[in-house]
């Protein structure tokens, strides 16, 4: 569980978070929706650490991650898991060597153990045969899902997904989706996900936060989104045409 | 007030890159592999140059020195001293930042817009001293080594210069360099390089490490890293010299 207490974080100035109060839950996928711009990746990045925020607390487990000293905040981020947008495999490892990295870094596991680890973490998101490759010759939906087995690699107890569906196609979506909602029961995993994708927040919006503006608009999941007055929430996801017709139906279904 | 900013925010920098290692066995790895990329992958553009610039220096002494009072000898003996204390200390290490210093800032820059550098930092790692270190300690390791090759290469060039052109007779020029030989020259060249060495990869890896943007902006890090590192030699050469020598 992560509880965001009052988070507030500025640029310059220039105020892109304002009062954030949510609790992300346990076992489940925890998103987090919004316009381009309207502040999720700042969220994201200062939950983990990436940057400090100017008021407020991040709580892990009841945790302060900010205030705490950075021995323990480095255990913490042991438990921590990230996909970030672009996956940022590193280049100059193999698909292997990239799994393997924070195990060689953190776990005191002989060579053939990890690489046992780093097959069964492969094997978990349906990539196989591409050990030796590096990511340049692999496809993004490839590199997503490795960086997802990278992820995983130290079992961790929180996964944080900067938009896990960009540059994919539909289908391949879907099938990263259904990857993260799995992997997140199966484990008892801690997860948030940052997206725009309607289908991903209809799929697998198990409790969700709408930030509009830096502002926290409205909470809830994806239950009663469709029943939600709110306006900039209906602006937002209903946006097109099809989603409009789709809530039309499942309220005239009630 | 921005050179003042900028640093700081290096020494800053410094400290990050020279604290704790998470897994010395690692850094150790990493350092083997940048002394092959950053030395023996500088080894043949240092041999060209070397080579060349030997024969050039060789020609152009002779060549102002022919038909004067002065023996044909001391051309060896200048080109000697000329490759020795500056030339390959401080030229090669100028090629040097173009060639090492903006691949190592292009390299980093392009893993902090990839968000690479971000991962490292959420595993909890380091990732200034991961990324940084292990270069910085690469070339102060391999480059006095380079810098000794280029230096015999150097008088090599000289002597195949005699030897080609006919400007003077190669035993001449062979007497020529082995005069007034002072090991202390050797010495104050090594430590210029040392010096050198550091400067290049950490002013690089610098520019490299905050750059903010895109693909653009790794390009003017790189440029930045090349003509910092650049300007960084040359003072410090300055300082050196008056230092070592006076
Ligand atoms: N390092 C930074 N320095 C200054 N401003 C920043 C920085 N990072 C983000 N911002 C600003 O914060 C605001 C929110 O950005 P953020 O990246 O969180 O948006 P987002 O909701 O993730 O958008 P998208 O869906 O396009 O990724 C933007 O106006 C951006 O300009
Ligand atoms: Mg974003």
């Amino acid at each position: 569980m992560i509880e965001v207490i009052g988070l507030h974080k500025e640029f310059e100035g220039r105020t892109v978070l304002n009062d954030i109060n949510f609790t992300f839950e346990t076992g489940k996928c925890n998103l987090v929706i919004g316009q381009s711009g309207s502040g999720k990746t700042v969220l994201l990045k200062c939950m983990v650490g990436l940057f400090q925020p100017d008021q407020g607390q991040v709580l892990y487990h009841g945790r302060d991650y900010h205030a705490m000293p950075e021995k323990d905040r480095k255990e913490v981020r042991k438990e921590i898991g990230m996909v970030f947008q672009g996956g940022a495999l590193f280049d100059s490892q193999t698909v292997e060597e990239n799994v393997m990295f924070p195990l060689t870094m953190f776990s005191k596991m002989s060579m053939e153990e990890k690489i046992e680890r780093v097959n069964f973490c492969l094997k978990r998101v349906n990539l196989t045969n591409v050990n030796k490759l590096y990511p340049a010759e692999i496809s993004g939906g490839m590199k997503k899902r490795v960086a997802i087995a990278r992820a995983i690699a130290l079992n961790p107890k929180y996964i944080f997904f900067d938009e896990p569906n960009s540059g994919l196609d539909p289908q391949t979506s879907i099938v990263i989706d259904d990857l993260i909602a799995e992997i997140t029961h199966e484990y008892g995993i801690t997860t948030v996900i940052n997206t725009h994708d309607m289908n991903s927040v209809m799929q697998m919006g198990e409790n969700i936060i709408f930030i509009y503006k830096g502002q926290q608009e409205w909470t809830g999941n994806s239950q009663s989104i469709v029943e939600s007055e709110n306006e900039n929430l209906n602006n937002f996801v209903f946006a097109s045409d099809l989603f409009k017709k789709m809530r039309q139906s499942l309220r005239e279904k009630k | 007030m921005n050179i003042l900013y900028h640093c700081g925010k290096y020494f800053i920098f410094l400290t990050k890159v020279f604290g704790k290692p998470e897994r010395g066995r690692v850094y150790l790895r990493q350092t083997i592999i940048e002394i092959e990329k950053i030395g023996l992958g500088s080894m043949p553009i240092v041999a060209i140059m070397s080579v060349f610039m030997g024969a050039v220096i060789t020609i152009q002494t002779a060549s102002s020195l022919s038909g004067g009072w002065i023996p044909m000898s001391t051309v060896g003996y200048a080109t000697r001293e000329s490759i020795l204390l500056e030339f390959s200390p401080t030229i090669i290490a100028l090629i040097l930042a173009g060639k090492v210093g903006s691949n190592i800032a292009s390299e980093i820059g392009t893993m902090r817009v990839t968000e690479q550098i971000d991962a490292l930092d959420i595993m909890g790692i380091n990732s200034a001293g991961y990324l940084v270190f292990p270069k910085i300690i690469a070339a102060v390791l391999i480059n006095p080594f380079v810098i000794v090759v280029s230096m015999f290469l150097g008088v090599f060039g000289g002597w195949l210069a005699a030897y080609a052109s006919g400007i003077l007779i190669p035993s001449v020029y062979v007497e020529g360099i082995q005069q007034q030989f002072i090991p202390f020259h050797v010495t104050y060249s090594l430590i210029k390089t040392l010096f050198f060495a550091f400067a290049i990869t950490s002013v690089s890896a610098y520019h490299g490490y905050y750059v903010n943007g895109g693909a653009l902006e790794v390009g003017a890090g790189s440029t930045k890293a090349v003509v910092y590192s650049s300007i960084v030699i040359l003072l410090l050469n300055y300082v050196l010299t008056q230092l070592l020598l006076i």
